[in-house]
């Protein structure tokens, strides 16, 4: 039964109406520890990248100093790392216990991409050109898609090279010096290019963008209203009807309390986010 | 009669007394008063203005304190156009100092000084601008105007003068002020018996031997730099010329930093001074703009320009006044010594360690393909990804403002 989301009375679709759990409580902590690591590494590592700015140098001495900075870069960095092994020990373990491998790499609720995602960018295209309904997304649109496997990338290339730079006298046993030179390099670029992006792309795409305005409080709360699963993932909606299964992951509403605090969590993330974005987009163009 | 002409006798010898003695304090008087008493008549008076109300007035005090005063020299000496007894004198000139000191205004004349003076510039100092008038001194007496104690002010007077500097144009701008900060200033200006010894102004530039930088034989002209700084630090001389750079400005080529490129000349500091380190890698950078420029890329380059000395710039790898190139087996980073500069700070490194290209130019392919085709990839790999993303952003926010709009259009219940 697809029902155009825009034919649904909003009056059905307010903050207490009916609810879907979209991320457990695992999935939320591990996006706040990922959240507040990588705003932690951007902000102590972006002075060096800009250090010849009047900027960086007093931002820097407000951190306490290249060495405090360097300690809260390599804490958050240690947390981001231990934060993304779990994730990917708790996929596999999770698949281990229900043996659905196939699933893992091949469903509506794994982040492989596929012939929909193609078809979806393709359509997406197609509406934002005017040219055609706008596709009825599943579970895991292809942005954010992209945006998971940014991170798997991002954390071998900047983890590792960190970790080449963290210990040099470790890996200089066996690795020749010109490989530092590499690391220094792509572990500064790659960095930008995260920290761009999550803080332009991901942004608009997860929360400023005009439905979403200031922010998707979903990431903090872990439960989508039936308005907006109609709207933005009509296709995991069918699905889960078609599967009679829609009940069964039926959520009561997030109290004021959980949706004050998802507010209160991610609007000083968007904010530190763009005033970085500003501070990097002067610095690179003065 | 004895009586009357002994009496008589006693009393014709007590008034000869009395008037020998009284004929003496007049003379005496009169010798003290000395020569001047004529001219300070007029003179004398703090409020005396000449005719043309120039105020004219001399503080005998003063005069009677200075070395000329002490040598009871009669005003003509010096203002040896005025005749004696004629009075009121007209316009009186400049004081004579070559008639006792012939030799010091011989030289005064090739100074810096004396040449912008016979050159028009009345603003240029003459003799009496660093060693004042009646109040004159020997230049060891701690109130002499050239005393090393009071040098700095003096100089500073002009040199350390805004308004005047702006107005005359003087050479090197507020140098007394950068004196002042420098290490050999406070030296001077905190002195202990062992800073007593720092340098004023008149040790490097000379004082009746001052002359301007481009002046070959001035004692500040590029070629005689090392020199002049030897007089005092004559190791550091002899190191610096055994030096690449010495060495250069030995030779026929010439063009080599010497002294003053490094350190500065008025705003010379310790060595070990935060801001000195921190300033020396623009400094070396105004040749070695490449090695400068790759030095910033790399982590170390990157902490000292936030302002954090602790961590190694230039000199801490390539040394100083000992600095060479590397393919001099005795420079600091030759492949014999590379390692052990290393671990003057790393002391775990090793020889892979130490082959890390502290100077790597990303942009250059001849210094590495590897880095500098990885370097082309993130490029690319920036380049598109927002390219991409960018465009798709723009077009959906657009898309989606729409759609609110047409929402907002539709009715509700």
């Amino acid at each position: 039964m697809a029902t155009p989301a825009t034919a649904l009375p909003r009056t059905q679709a307010g903050a207490g109406g009916r609810h879907y759990q979209r991320f457990d409580l695992l999935d939320r902590v591990m996006h706040g520890l990922l959240m507040v690591t990588f705003i932690g590494c951007a902000l102590t590592g972006l002075p060096l990248m800009v250090a010849d700015h009047a900027w960086a140098q007093s931002f820097s001495r407000m951190l306490g100093g290249f060495q405090s900075a360097m300690l809260i870069h390599r804490i958050c960095a240690a947390v981001m790392i231990v934060v993304f092994v779990g994730h990917v020990a708790r996929v596999f373990l999770d698949t281990a216990r229900s043996g659905k491998w196939l699933e893992m790499v091949w469903g509506p609720n794994s982040m492989v991409p596929n012939l929909k995602d193609v078809q979806d960018i393709a359509g997406h295209v197609r509406w934002f050109l005017g040219k055609g309904e706008r596709p009825r997304f599943d579970r895991y649109t292809y942005w954010e898609k992209f945006d998971y496997w940014a991170v798997f990338w991002g954390m071998f290339i900047i983890g590792g090279s960190g970790l080449l730079l963290w210990f040099p006298f470790f890996f200089a046993q066996f690795l020749p010096g010109w490989v530092f030179n590499i690391a220094m390099l792509v572990h500064g670029e790659e960095a930008l290019l995260a920290v761009g992006f999550i803080f332009t792309i991901h942004f608009f795409n997860g929360h400023v963008r005009p439905e979403k305005f200031p922010m998707d409080p979903v990431i903090f709360t872990g439960r989508i209203s039936e308005h907006e699963m109609l709207d933005e993932r009509g296709a995991e909606y069918d699905r889960l009807v078609a599967q009679g299964r829609l009940a069964a992951v039926e959520a009561p509403p997030p109290s004021p309390g959980l949706r004050a605090l998802a507010y209160a969590i991610g609007i000083p993330a968007v904010v530190l986010g763009t005033v970085t974005i500003a501070l990097i987009v002067y610095s690179f163009l003065f | 009669m004895p009586a009357p002409s002994v009496r008589a006798l006693l009393l014709v010898l007590l008034l000869t007394a009395a008037g020998c003695a009284a004929a003496q304090g007049a003379a005496k008087e009169e010798a003290a008063a000395g020569p001047n008493d004529g001219c300070l008549m007029c003179h004398a008076d703090p409020s005396a203005k000449s005719a043309a109300g120039k105020a004219i007035a001399v503080d005998a005090k003063k005069f009677a304190a200075s070395v000329h005063g002490a040598m009871s020299l009669p005003c003509t000496t010096c203002h040896a156009d005025v005749q004696e007894g004629v009075f009121p004198h007209g316009e009186v000139k400049a004081a004579q100092c070559a008639s006792c000191h012939e030799q010091a205004v011989k030289d005064y004349a090739g100074t810096a000084h004396g040449k912008a003076r016979s050159g028009g510039r009345d603003v240029a100092a003459s003799c009496a601008d660093c060693h004042g008038a009646h109040d004159i001194a020997k230049r060891d007496d701690p109130a002499s105007r050239v005393h090393r104690a009071n040098l700095e002010s003096t100089c500073a007077s002009c040199h350390g003068n805004e308004a005047l500097i702006q107005r005359a144009n003087l050479p090197g701008g507020n140098v007394a002020s950068r004196y002042h900060d420098s290490i050999h200033g406070q030296a001077i200006a905190n002195r202990t018996s062992a800073q007593g010894a720092a340098p004023t102004c008149t040790s490097c530039h000379g004082a009746h031997d001052l002359r301007g930088k481009d002046d070959p034989a001035s004692k500040v002209a590029r070629a005689n730099i090392p020199s002049t700084c030897a007089t005092c630090h004559m190791n550091a001389k002899a190191e610096w010329e055994k030096s690449q750079h010495g060495r250069i400005a030995q030779s026929a080529a010439g063009a080599a930093p010497g002294c003053i490129d490094c350190h500065t000349a008025h705003d010379i500091a310790q060595h070990t001074d935060p801001k000195f380190k921190l300033a020396v890698t623009d400094r070396c950078g105004t040749c070695h703009a490449d090695f400068a420029d790759t030095y910033r890329d790399t982590f170390h380059g990157q902490v000292t320009q936030l302002g954090y000395a602790q961590i190694a710039t230039c000199a801490s790898c390539h040394g100083a006044h000992q600095v060479l190139p590397k393919e001099n087996p005795l420079s600091r980073v030759s492949d014999q010594n590379r390692l052990a500069t290393c671990q003057a700070c790393h002391p775990k490194a090793n020889a892979n360690f130490v082959s890390y290209d502290p100077h790597a130019n990303r942009h250059v392919r001849e210094q590495g393909q590897l880095l500098f085709f990885t370097g082309k990839f993130m490029d690319f790999l920036l380049l598109g990804v927002f390219s991409v993303f960018g465009l798709h952003t723009v077009l959906w926010f657009v898309r989606s403002l729409r759609a609110m709009r047409e929402r907002r259009g539709t009715p509700r219940h």
